[in-house]
This record gives structure tokens, sequence and C-alpha cells, in this order.
């Protein structure tokens, strides 16, 4: 039986490759993931394949190893696939080269994405599988979400008939999160396409020792090339058995599909050639014109490898004269992109021998367009076909870009457009937290599969983790939806959070008459008055229906907190009329039954409540005849911004990027750092507010924020001199500041509202208990004072670094964090330990970063936390790539130590005219604290006096190097999954070298950027993606692991449970001359924690005084000096640790999905935790000596062996 | 020696029985138990709002953070269910009653009438004995009169009797206007037996956290005097069943509660405390001292020093100290 669903192609390619294969190796990466996550929760639910077998889903440490469990499987003869994108199938070539030149028959499944090149990208195009077009992998490809589900199983029969292994690529994001509604195919349909006689061959060609044979020879060149050669009848063959499979599936399904799909008129003239979802946009296009009497016509390419040349001129119409080719890739430096060639290619082919009904070579040309998820629509379709209708066609163009640098792009008239007007479009701004996406997808599954309508959801989320804006586009319609492009004439907006409204233009997608709904908190007879006056402007030029909710209060008193989705719905379904208003709200609470039923009737009921209670509260505001809003929208970037930031960041920011020109951008990814701090975010409902009264001036609260928004400054009262009156100051209660000023200050704009702050506090109220120094307070009232206050504060003079004790947390704290609000989530647990960093070594810090959650909210634009001091110094970052952050770091390290070394003996040759004393100075200073640094950085500054008079050979070589001299910090940061998976070889390579870098592992024990896949670290007991059944195994302990070498400085820290341990540690590790491998505790979202309440740091107490997180370090140097290396800072578990595994989600939803699983495991990791403590306890006190050679303070002028 | 008794209408070997408390949260304490000699085993309590507000903190959990960040539109696998209701501890009912052959009281503390009714109805089904309602809750809203209070614990009553054959206890505090009415008015209502008392929670200060930190202390002798009293002034004027729990630590404390007319002596802290193999110990010198002092049963001396049968009922009575007690016996009042 076939099923109608609504879903995105992720979840429906799963639910084929499910079924058709017995063993998957997988890995997390965006946008394949859910696939892959899928599959493991099916697996641990005991769901079985085709052949009533339960498929083996395991994970491995990177793409690189899961291609290699594919390899394996195939070999041994099952049916093996993998889900992957991006880096990951770069990750794959090699073996892939391998499984194609064995001719073993697997499908992998891609969502084709970005491969990462001025920048990283998460979205789709096509350059990746573009990457393996010579591993000799057939390509099969998606168009939509329909179509994956098909090209999944066509891709799998063909592949077993062929014996060539195929990727089923599909347009990461704009098909992978697609929703749409799709015929899921039956058992029988996956049967009849791959019967159980395709299996024998595969198991015949196992290797067994029953039947034993050799694979994987080396050959010699009398050998090699014949041998290549052998396979070429298999992929002579190989097109014609994919178009059998498409063949056959027509037979059994109904849907028609071939190696190359013609759309459009019969008579064309014009054709444009491409593939992916950029097929439906032009489908809809070509359907239009062609309709208006246009001679166009679209060629689908579906199979891409083998390029079946003659299939694809035999797919031409006669009448074509000229031919666009778009390729969704760039190929810098080739004669064209690979779709373009290959077409060239094969059209010379063809013609030359009589293939086809052409009769002369069409001028054809080629384009780019869509790189990293651009938009594609029907506009520049037509401008594509505009392009072709030119006397003289632009070559080698771009579309959906204004290039005014090589003025490549091709104009595009935004206005065309070809939505039809029985489709109904929605938009929906919300806020992340609010339930907005899951409501509108929930709405696309209710009028999917409960009408007989099309519907299609996208959705479009915002790279902060904080505060976050999702914007949700949804169609509506009685005809098949091929709008793979976003929403931009909407019958029906809404709002969701009215301080969006301050920023965006959202009245501007919605046509003439259509309608607008906002949740706002006034009054219908108030809300008008309180709109922006373009916003009222708008609604009055587009004569729209302007309607009000308050749905916070509706939530509130239903029980639902901030979670506006179901009201909402409710909302959209009365008044856009997609369905009667009964019947709708019928099927909602239908739904809610069935979503919200397993998680108990509380959940049900206040869901059902709020419907109930949701149209009496929406009310309709008649629009008056004029404007009397509340003035422009906000600017995106406050006005002090530079111009850069203004015109380029604020820009993006605004969500106008897309109409920024390739002039705007640096052609190397190069971007200035200090830009967070003009984008005025406004996220916190409440603030911190300082009682200086109560403050023991302690800075813990300092220390934790995760956001760099709560300060403290020492200073003298003369600098009080024009200070706003709500400034507050006291007097320091630090001796060593006796007689100056203290202040702490919030910045109330860049707060998010997480009360962390408050939570570690341990000042209390002596009158009023539950207050402490700092306290909770609504933003909107203080707003403005802050404002002011926070600009005086930045104003105050810094403390002079070498007069700061930084051992002391209360003085250290008082150092310029040169990390600030980034777009971590509220609360995050790791970007407190960077902060920290970037207090302490940030002027002389160079940062490698992998990819993750610290690469996102470190790097991801429109703006960037890392920022600078007074002087222009503070850290400088990149991220490489994620499996090679350690090797990327060490190359930092040896790079400045070579060029340091260099400084040093240009120095010395110049000693002679810039004065011996100088030069030995500069070349002995030793530079371990503050004080050393300041005065190497007077030498340098006096060297490149001297310099600039001089115009020797050596003096031009020192000049751009001579801050070398100056000792540089080079930082190595990442997350568990890189330090304990992907990147643990070459961690461990970077580590066992002896060089001087320092490397921080953000343990949150899974892989959080990708939504909390397992790792290596993931302690026991934990429910996480790839570990639905929670984690039979114990966490990997990497600082035991380190600390075997002996020359490593080793530290494990949790900066919540004792931010002085975790201070202690940096400082050791930084001044250590060797390599330091630091492991913070960082308590995340992942955990199932109320990370945006807070309570983050009470974990991390949990964590330690339960024994579950110990706290110790390893400093070689102790050993040095006679004493154990090995410093123990937990004392014994106070508590069972049974107190911190139900205090999370991870470990106490275990006890919901499988108790008596739990109750094992949970038995289990208490024993984990005595024994690792007591064989700590011993390894601390073990005596005599434990000295291991320490390596060399800078190795000079060696051959590193490099990894 | 005869040590068998009566409870709630179960014939029980002896007068000791384990109270609700973590203990019977495993198995094999279960087995011990029996093996130890425990007449019958009151299970842990079903809490009803502990299981609704893992329901909503679950839910809560799984939604945060979703749907917001392109890369991570979930933190959480969900299973295509969830243990959120009371199987768990009806499952445990079931497999107690497999694993040892002794009664199995269960314990439900209910927080809306909907759940004291079904989940006793279900707990009866998964095969307990009986059943202990542990009824309790702090009265802090001042608007609240003490009738209403006690009404409440007769509704509930009423209710979970009129869907479950099995035999109701109620488990009760103390804190009562009149402690002998509200007795009465349970006993009329149809429960099957008292336990008295409960012991809860009592908050504490920290002193250097400035913060509350309720808990709960393991009991001391002591705290059976005041159970003592009451099963004393009860004995012989209610129908239902008589359990005395809290500070029953020997077998001294059991013999006297059994005297003052207790049916059966609950265990606990003991337990915790010295472990659950001490029923036997405490059995041993039970009988031992009933020997010694040539009784014939356990039922010889239930009530036998109640406030009917004894010497001075007054003495049960008195509650302050009085200067001189007169050595001639007043007249009953």
């Amino acid at each position: 039986m076939r099923t109608t669903l609504t879903v995105d192609a992720n979840e429906a390619v799963a639910m084929v490759a499910y079924r058709l294969n017995e063993v998957m190796a997988i890995y997390p990466i965006t946008p394949s993931s859910p696939m892959a996550e899928f599959c493991d929760q099916w697996s641990a639910e005991g769901r079985k394949n085709l052949w009533g077998t339960v498929p083996s889903v395991v994970q491995y440490q990177s793409e690189g190893g899961a291609v290699g469990g594919v390899h394996g499987a195939l070999q041994t003869g099952s049916l093996a696939t993998t889900f992957t994108a991006s880096q990951g199938l770069l990750l794959m070539i090699p073996n892939m080269f391998k499984i194609a030149g064995e001719l073993s028959p697997a499908v992998f499944h891609v969502t084709a994405r970005s491969v990462a090149t001025h920048a990283l990208s998460i979205f789709g195009d096509h350059s990746d599988v573009m990457a393996c077009r010579s591993t000799g992998w057939a390509m099969l490809c998606s168009a939509s979400v329909q179509e994956s589900v098909d090209m999944a199983l066509i891709a799998q029969a063909a592949s077993l008939q062929s014996r060539i292994p195929f990727v089923h690529f599909f347009d990461g994001f704009r098909t992978s999160h697609e929703v749409q509604k799709v015929e899921m195919l039956s058992d029988d349909d996956l049967r009849a396409l791959v019967p159980d006689a395709l299996l024998k061959p595969l198991r015949d060609r196992a290797m067994t020792p029953d039947r034993p044979v050799l694979r994987g020879t080396a050959q010699n060149p009398d050998a090699f090339f014949q041998a290549r050669e052998a396979c070429n009848p298999f992929y002579a063959a190989c097109a014609d058995k994919v178009q059998e499979a498409m063949n056959q599936f027509a037979k059994v399904v109904g849907r028609s599909y071939n190696l190359f799909e013609y759309v459009g008129a019969p008579d064309a003239e014009r054709v444009v050639v491409l593939m992916g979802s950029g097929c439906e946009a032009a489908h809809e296009t070509v359907d239009y014109l062609a309709a208006q009497g246009e001679k166009v016509g679209v060629l689908k390419v579906r199979l891409y490898r083998p390029f079946a040349g003659r299939a694809f001129v035999e797919a031409l119409p006669e009448t074509v004269r000229s031919i666009a080719v778009l390729d969704r890739t760039k190929e810098p430096g080739a004669s064209g992109e690979p779709l373009y060639q290959d077409v060239l290619a094969s059209l010379a082919e063809g013609l030359a021998e009589g293939l086809g009904k052409l009769k002369r070579m069409p001028r054809v040309v080629g384009g780019r367009y869509g790189l990293s998820s651009k938009e594609f629509t029907p506009a520049m379709v037509k401008a594509v076909f505009d392009n072709l209708a030119a006397d003289k066609p632009k070559n080698h163009f771009s579309v959906g870009i204004t290039d005014d640098v090589s003025h490549l792009s091709l104009p595009v008239d935004a206005s065309f457009s070809t939505e039809s007007d029985k489709v109904i479009r929605a938009m929906f701004y919300g806020l992340g937290a609010d339930g907005t996406v899951g409501a509108n997808k929930n709405s696309i599954k209710i009028i999917g599969e409960g009408t007989d309508n099309y519907a299609q959801g996208y959705f479009v989320y915002d790279s902060k983790k904080s505060g976050s804006m999702t914007v949700s586009h949804l169609r509506f319609g009685p005809e098949p939806i091929r709008s793979t492009y976003l929403v931009s004439r909407a019958n029906f907006v809404a709002c969701h959070l009215p301080m969006f409204l301050e920023k965006f233009d959202m009245v501007k997608p919605l046509i003439t008459g259509g309608t607008f709904l906002l949740n706002t908190p006034h009054s219908k007879e108030e809300a008008w008055s309180r709109l922006p006056t373009p916003i009222q402007e708008g609604l009055l030029a587009k004569q729209a229906r302007f309607f009000v909710i308050d749905a916070t209060s509706v939530a509130q008193a239903s029980g639902m907190g901030g979670r506006i989705n179901t009201i909402m719905q409710v909302c959209f379904f009365a008044l856009s009329g997609v369905l009667p208003r009964d019947e709708a709200i019928d099927a909602i609470k239908k739904s809610i039954k069935k979503t919200y039923g397993k998680k108990g009737e509380e959940v049900v009921a206040m869901n059902i409540k709020a419907v109930d209670n949701t149209l009496e509260h929406l009310h309709e505001v008649p629009l008056p005849p004029k404007s009397n809003g509340t003035g422009d929208l906000l600017p995106p970037v406050t006005s002090n911004a530079p111009k850069f930031v203004k015109d380029v960041l604020g820009a993006l920011t605004a969500g106008l990027g897309d109409d920024l020109p390739v002039s705007a951008f640096p052609a190397d990814g190069t971007f200035p750092t200090a830009t967070a701090q003009y984008e005025k975010r406004n996220l916190a409902l409440e603030i911190p507010v300082w009682d200086e009264q109560v403050c023991i001036q302690c800075l813990k609260c300092v220390a934790i924020c995760p956001h760099a928004t709560i300060r403290a400054k020492v200073y003298d009262e003369g600098d009080l001199k024009g200070a706003p009156g709500s400034f507050k100051s006291v007097n320091s209660r630090q001796p060593d500041f006796k007689g100056r000023k203290f202040t702490l200050q919030v910045a109330a704009e860049d707060c998010t509202g997480c009360g962390i702050c408050v939570e570690v506090c341990p000042a209390k109220n002596k009158a009023e208990a539950r207050l402490k120094a700092i306290n909770m307070q609504p933003q909107a009232p203080l707003r403005e004072a802050e404002r002011a206050n926070w600009d005086f504060f930045l104003g105050l003079p810094e403390l002079d670094r070498r007069k700061v004790k930084t051992t002391q947390l209360r003085q250290q704290q008082l150092l310029r964090p040169l990390f600030e609000f980034s777009g971590a989530c509220a609360g995050c647990g790791e970007t407190p330990y960077i902060k920290m960093v970037s207090q302490l070594f940030g002027d002389r810090a160079i940062i490698a970063n992998a990819t993750g959650c610290s690469s996102i909210y470190g790097g991801n634009l429109p703006t960037t936390p890392y920022c600078v001091d007074k002087t222009g110094r503070g850290p400088t970052w990149c991220n490489s790539l994620f499996e090679d952050n350690a090797e990327f770091g060490l190359g930092f390290r040896t790079s400045i130590d070579k060029q340091k070394q260099f400084a040093e003996e240009l120095v010395k040759k110049l000693a002679g005219v810039i004065g011996d004393d100088l030069a030995t100075a500069l070349t002995t200073a030793v530079q371990g604290d503050e004080a050393g640094i300041h005065e190497q950085r007077e030498r340098v500054a006096a060297l490149k006096q001297k310099l600039a008079k001089l115009d020797s050979p050596e003096a031009r070589l020192l000049k751009p190097i001579a801050d070398l001299l100056v000792k540089k910090s080079v930082w190595i940061f990442g997350g568990d999954g890189w330090a304990y998976d992907i990147g643990y070889g070459g961690l461990d390579h970077v580590l066992a070298s002896g060089r001087d870098v320092n490397v921080l592992v953000m343990d949150t024990e899974v892989y959080s950027n990708t939504g909390g896949q397992m790792s290596k670290s993931t302690p026991r007991g934990a429910v996480a993606k790839f570990a639905a059944g929670g984690k039979p195994m114990g966490k990997k302990d990497l600082g035991l692991i380190a600390m075997t070498y002996g020359h490593i400085y080793v530290a494990s820290i949790a900066m919540g449970a004792k931010d002085e341990q975790s201070l202690k540690a940096i400082i050791e590790a930084e001044s250590y001359p060797g390599p330091s491998l630091i492991i913070a505790y960082s308590h995340c979202i992942a955990h199932g924690i109320a990370l945006d309440r807070g309570v983050g740091a009470r974990q991390q107490k949990l964590a330690v005084d339960t024994g579950q997180w110990l706290l110790y370090r390893y400093d070689p140097r102790r050993a040095e000096r006679g004493e154990n290396p090995l410093q123990l800072d937990s004392s014994a578990a106070k508590t069972k640790v049974q107190d911190y595994l139900l205090s999370e989600n991870r470990f106490k939803m275990l006890t919901k999905s499988r108790p008596e699983e739990a109750k094992k495991l949970f038995q289990q990791a208490q024993l984990d935790v005595e024994r690792r403590y007591k064989f700590y306890q011993f390894l601390a006190g073990r005596e005599g000596d434990l000295r291991t050679p320490a390596p060399e303070p800078v190795p000079q002028a060696t051959v590193d062996q490099q990894p | 020696m005869d040590l068998s008794t009566t409870y709630l209408g179960l014939k029980l070997r002896t007068p000791l029985v384990p109270s609700a408390s973590p203990l019977s949260e495993e198995l094999d304490n279960i087995k011990l138990m029996e093996d130890s000699g425990a007449s019958a085993v009151v299970l842990y309590s079903l809490f009803e709002e502990q299981l609704r507000r893992d329901r909503l903190e679950l839910n809560q959990h799984l939604e945060h953070g979703t749907e917001s960040f392109a890369e991570a539109l979930t933190y959480f696998p969900e299973p295509d269910e969830f243990t959120l209701g009371p199987e768990e501890y009806l499952k445990h009912i079931s497999a107690a009653k497999q694993a040892v052959n002794l009664p199995i009281i269960a314990s439900l503390n209910g927080s809306s009438v909907g759940g004291w009714t079904e989940y006793a109805r279900l707990i009866e089904d998964a095969g307990a004995d009986a059943l202990e309602l542990n009824i309790y809750y702090i009265p802090t809203d001042p608007t609240l009169g003490s009738t209403e209070v006690e009404d409440t614990y007769i509704e509930i009553l009423k209710a979970v009797k009129a869907v479950v054959k099995i035999p109701v206890a109620v488990k009760l505090s103390p804190f009562f206007s009149s402690f002998a009415n509200m007795a009465q008015r349970l006993d009329v209502a149809g429960a099957n037996g008292l336990v008295l008392f409960n012991r809860f929670y009592q908050p504490d200060v920290n002193l250097e956290t400035l913060e509350i930190n309720p808990n709960i202390l393991l009991s001391t002798p002591m705290a059976m005097r005041v159970p003592l009293r009451w099963v004393a002034i009860l004995h012989g004027r209610i129908k239902a069943s008589i359990a005395a729990t809290s500070g029953v630590h020997r077998a001294s404390d059991a013999l006297k509660m059994l005297m003052a007319g207790a049916d059966v002596t609950m265990l606990c802290s003991v337990l915790i405390r010295h472990g659950i193999k001490q029923i036997g110990e405490i059995e041993k010198e039970m009988a031992n001292w009933l020997e010694e002092h040539e009784y014939e049963s356990v039922e010889q001396l239930k009530g036998s020093l109640s406030q009917k049968n004894c010497e001075d009922p007054s003495a049960f009575e008195r509650a302050q100290y009085m200067r001189a007690i007169s050595s001639y016996p007043l007249p009953p009042a």
C-alpha cells in the first residue's frame, strides 16, 4: 500500500534507503544528518528492512571512516549505504575510487552542499558531487522531494543491475529540508525493482574464507592500465540499466522518468539544461512562457554520470537553436563548468555521428546559478532565456547576483512572476523558541494529508543560536507545486514577535489585499499606532487586512509558556480560508492528540486549551486612512559602525544581503574582527541589575557570562566625570585597588537574559535572601539608561595589564574580553572559556578553530565576536576544516616559530646597525608575563623605528616580521566531535610533536552544532542521536591518554564548578612551553537542561560533586621538580551520580523510554565514576621519579614529521 | 509462638511489615524482606504529581531549542513511545507478586481526583493485595477551613473505595484539629485501615547558602510516642485496622505499639540504617520476649494497654506536666 505523506526529502529518502539496506555507516554532517538519525532511530526501535531483518547502523569517527565501513560491508556481500554531503563526501573520495574500481553496487544518498572555499557554507550546491566526477560512480539527481523517493529506489535497482555504485543526490536544504506532499513507495514497489534474485550475485561475490579470493592487489605498469580498462563494458551498459529501471518503475508505480527529461514547447528554439531543484523552477517558468507562445524548453538531467551523450542529444527537439547550460557549482580556471563541458562534448560527438534530431550545432553558453542555496527564481530563468535570445548571448555568465567586478551576471527583472492565483502563499516570521516552524510543518501535514491540496513548506533559519528568527514559506494549491524558491508574493504574512517588525519590512512581500497578522501585547485599538511608520504605509498602500492577537498572553493562560505556535496556527487557518474554520480546528486538535499523545495528557490538554482560547482573542483592526506610526525601522547596526560594517554587514543583518554586489565582498574571505558590537540585538526580556551594596566584587558573574555582557572595571574617582546620573560606582573592595572605584556594568542591548550570572552570584541580600548582588529585571524600561551607562563604562580606562594579578579571578576578570556578543546559545557553556583565554592572551593569540558550534558563533557572518583592544590588537582566527584543526594549529606554530627564528637571525645580522644591546635584548627576552611582553613590544617598537631608516636587504626582510619577536600564543579550539572523533588522529600527532600549542576542547559530550549526535565523549547512559537507546559504552578518557606521553600538560576543568581551577589551568597550559590539552566541561542545550534559565553552572557543579566530571591538572614541570605531575582538584564524590543523571534530560529520558536499560546503565555509570576516581587518586599519589624528558622550549630549525 | 495478626483483612504471619520506602524499589530487596521474615510489604509510593511533572518537563526539554537553527533542528531522538504513566510502578507490583509469596500493599499519592481513582484501579489490576492511600499536602491557603481539608480526605477515600475491591488503608498525619473525629470519619467512609503516622520532608535552613533545604531525617525511637498515643486511643473504637509506623526500631518498640492496639507495626528507618535483615532480629527478640513473659500470641497482646484497657486511661490524654498527680484515681469522665 502506498501512502501519502508530507515529509522532507531527508525523511523520504531514509524511508526508502532503510528498507533497501542491511548495513549503514553513519556520521553527522549538515544537511544530510537527519537521514542517518532516522535510520539509527528506526534500527534502535527494531524496525525491519524489506527482507525482514533490522539493519545494522553504526556510527564512525568520520566520513572517511564511514566509507571504509561501507567498503568492508560491500566486500563481504551486504547491501550497504551511507548519507553525507560536502566535505564529508570529499573525505569519502579515496574509497569511492576503490568501491567503483571493484564494481561493488551501492547507493550513497547525498544532500548536495557547497564545499568550503573562501568560507564554509552549509547550504546547497553541486560543488561536492562535482568533485566526485572522476571516482567512477554513477550519479543520479533528484529535483524534488517526490523524485528523491523515486530515484532512491531507481538508483538501488540500477546499481545492483549494473554493478556500478551510485551517488543519489538532491539539493541540500532546498530539497533535503523542503516539506512536500509525496506518495511513499510500498514494500511491493521496492520488491518489484529489487527482487531477491538481485541479492544472489552480491552474496556470490562476497569475500569468505569458504571461497577465498584476493582483492585490492598492487599492480605494476604491465597490468594496471589494461585492468583499469576492463570495466568499460559495465559503464557502457549502465545508462541503459538506469533507463530500464526507470521503465520498470513507471510500469509498477506509474511515474515515468528518463535519463534526460525534456519539458516545454515541442518546437523550442531556446533550451536551458540543468539538474537538481532548479529544474522545478525552470519547469514552472517554461510552462508559463510556452503557454504564452514562447518557444522555450528545459532539459532536466537526471543521470549525470555516466553521461549518456546519445540520450542527451536525442532528448533535444529538432528546432533548438541555442542552449544555456546552468551549473550549480563553480570551477575557477576551467574552460567552463562541468555540465556545460559535458553538453558541449555530447553535442559535438552527437552531431559528428548523426545522432538525434539536431541538424546543426546550436549556440551553447554556460552559466552559474544558485551557489550555496542562492535563490533561483522564474525571473532568473527568464533572464537566462532572454540572454539566449540576444544576438550575442553572454557566456560563462552568472545569474541571481549582481557581478560588478567581472560583469558576468545577467540582468533580472525581479517583477516577473509565474505564481498562480490558485496557490495560497503564506509567510511566517517566528522566534526560534516559539515553535512557529513546528506548527507550520504541522499545518502542511494537515492540509497535505487531510485534503486533496498539494502543500509545500520551506524554512529559513538564522545563523545565530540565540534569539534567532525563522521565516516559514508555505504554499498550498490544487496542483503540484514546483516553486523551488522562497515566497516573495504572499497572500498571508504573520509576524509572531513584534520586535522583529521594528527591524524588518514584513509587509513588502504582501500582495494587494493580502492579510497581515501580528502577535502583539497591545489592544486592537492601540495596535495600529504602535507599528513602525513604513509598516503602516505598506499596509495602507496594499489595502491589506490587518489582524492582531495577544498570543503570548493566550499561551501563558493556557500553560504553554512562550510557545505561541498552536495559537498562531489556529489564526492562520481561521484567516487564510485554506480549510473551513471548524474543519480546520478539528484537524488541529486531532493532530495535537497525535503529536503530543505520547508525551502525556497534560501536554495535549494545554495545547487544546490554547486552541479553544484563540479565536475570541483574534481581532481585525480596521485601517485608518493615514499613518501615525512610531517612525522608521531600526537600523541593523549602530550609527557608529565603520563603513564596511554599515554597508555590507549591516545589509546582511537586515536580510538584504542578496542585493549586495560582488564588489562588496573581499575576494579571499578576509573579514574585519570586532563587528558584533555594532549589532544591538536587544534579545533579553530581563537583564541583570547590579545591587552595589550587596556585591562582594568576586566577579564570578563576569567570568561565567557567555556573551561578555557583564563586565567590571576598577578606575579612579576622577574618571567618573561626566558619568550619566544612573551610573553606579562604589569603592573597590580589593586591597590592591584601595582608594579606587569599582563598577559592574551590563550591556543591556547585548545581554541574552540567560541569568547564569545571577545563578552563580554567591552574595545574598541580608534582609531578603531571595535577592542577590545582581537580580533580573525587565529590560525595556532600563534600555535607554543602560545604553548610556554602557557607553560611559566602555570609555573608562582599562587597567594596566602589568598590574593585574591574573591568577586571582577577581582581578583577572577585570581584563577586557576580546570575544564578545557571539551568536552562541543563551547560557552557552563553551564561550566563557574562550572569553577567559581572550582576556589573558587575546592580544597575542592566533586561533585555529575546528568546525562546529565554536566556528559558527565565532565566525558566521554577518558579524563576528572576536574583537580588539585599544591598541588594535586581538585574536586572529581561522577555521580550516573539521578534521584537521590540530594540524592547522601546528602549522601556525611552526610557521610563527620559523619566522621568529628568521627575525632573530636578521636582528643578529643587523646588530651592528641597530645596536648590540637592543639586538641582544630582542633575541634573549624572557616573555613569561605581561611585563615581559610589554617590554619586548617596546623593544620591537624601537627596532621598527630604526628599521624605518634602513634600506638594507636584511632590514626590508625584517620589517614585516618584526612583530613575530613578541611571543605569540597558538590556540587550537574545538569540540569533542573534533577532538575525540574526527580529529583525534591529528590531535594525537600534534600533542606528540612536543610543540608549544594550546588545545582547548570544549567538551559538550555530543556533536552540538549538528544537533546532538553521540561522540566518543558521550557518557554512558546518555541518550543522544545515534544513541537513541542510551550510550552503552563509557566515555573515552582523552586526558588520561594524553598523560601517558608524559610531556603534555593536561587539565580537566569545569568553570561552573571551580572557576579558580579553570583559570589556573588555562594560565599553566599557556605558560607550558610544550603542548597543552585542556578539556573543559561545557554544558549545552543538547544536555536537556534549562540552558536559557542559567542552570548550566549548577549542572557543572553537580557533575563535579557526584564525580561524573573530574577536575585535575597534569603538569610535566612538576615532575621536573620531583613532584607528582598530577594534581587531583576534585574531592571524592559527595553524592551518587544518579543525582546528576536525573537532572539532565539526556539521561533522564532513558528512564522514560527504556527504564530497564536506564537502571542498568546508571548503575554502571556509578561504577565508572568510582573506578575512575580511585585510579586518578592512585596516579596522583604515586611517588618517586616521574620525570619525562621535557620538550625544548622552541625547537629550532628542525624537520618535523608532519601528520 | 503465634505471632500472626490480621491487617486490612489479610492474615499475616507476624505484625512486622516494611513500610513504603525507596528500599522496595528493588526487587532483590523485596525478596530479602521475605527471606528476613516480613509478613507483607508496602511498596514505595507512586506520586501522580511527579509523573505529571516529568511529562511536562520531558516535553519542554524535547521542544527546547528545536526548529531554530538550520544544522540542529532537534537535539534528541524521539522514540515512538515513552513510559510516562504508572506503567513502571504497575510492572513492579506484578514483578513483586511473582517474586515473593507475601501480600503486596501498593502506596499511592494522587494529585487529582481522576488520578486517585484511575491509578487505584490500575494498581488493583496489577495484582496488589491492598492499597495504602498516602494523602498528604500542606494546606497553606489561609482561606481554606479545616472542614474543607478534612472533606477532601473523605472524598478521596470514597472515590477510591468506589472503584476498587481490594482493602484500602489511609496513611495520615497527626495534624488535624480533632484527630479522633477524623479517624472516625474515615472509618465510617470505609477505610479498611489507618496508618499512623506519615513522616514528611521538613524544611531546614542552610546557614552558609541561605537556602531552605527540605529533607527527611531517619526516625529515632522517640518518634513512636505520637502514634503510640493515637493507636491506643483509637483501638477498639474504630472498625478499621491500625498500623503503627514511625520510630519502631526494636522489638520492644513493636511490642509497645501492639499493646497499644496496633494490628501491625511498620518498619523503615531501622531497615535503612541496619539493613533489611534486621526484621528477622526484631522478630526473634519479639518472640523471645513474648515467651519469657508467657504470652500465648500476638493477638492476646494486641490492645492490652490501649486507652480502653489500660489502668489509667487519662495517661493517654495528658498533654502537660502536672505538678501534683494524685494517686487517687478519679472516676471516669
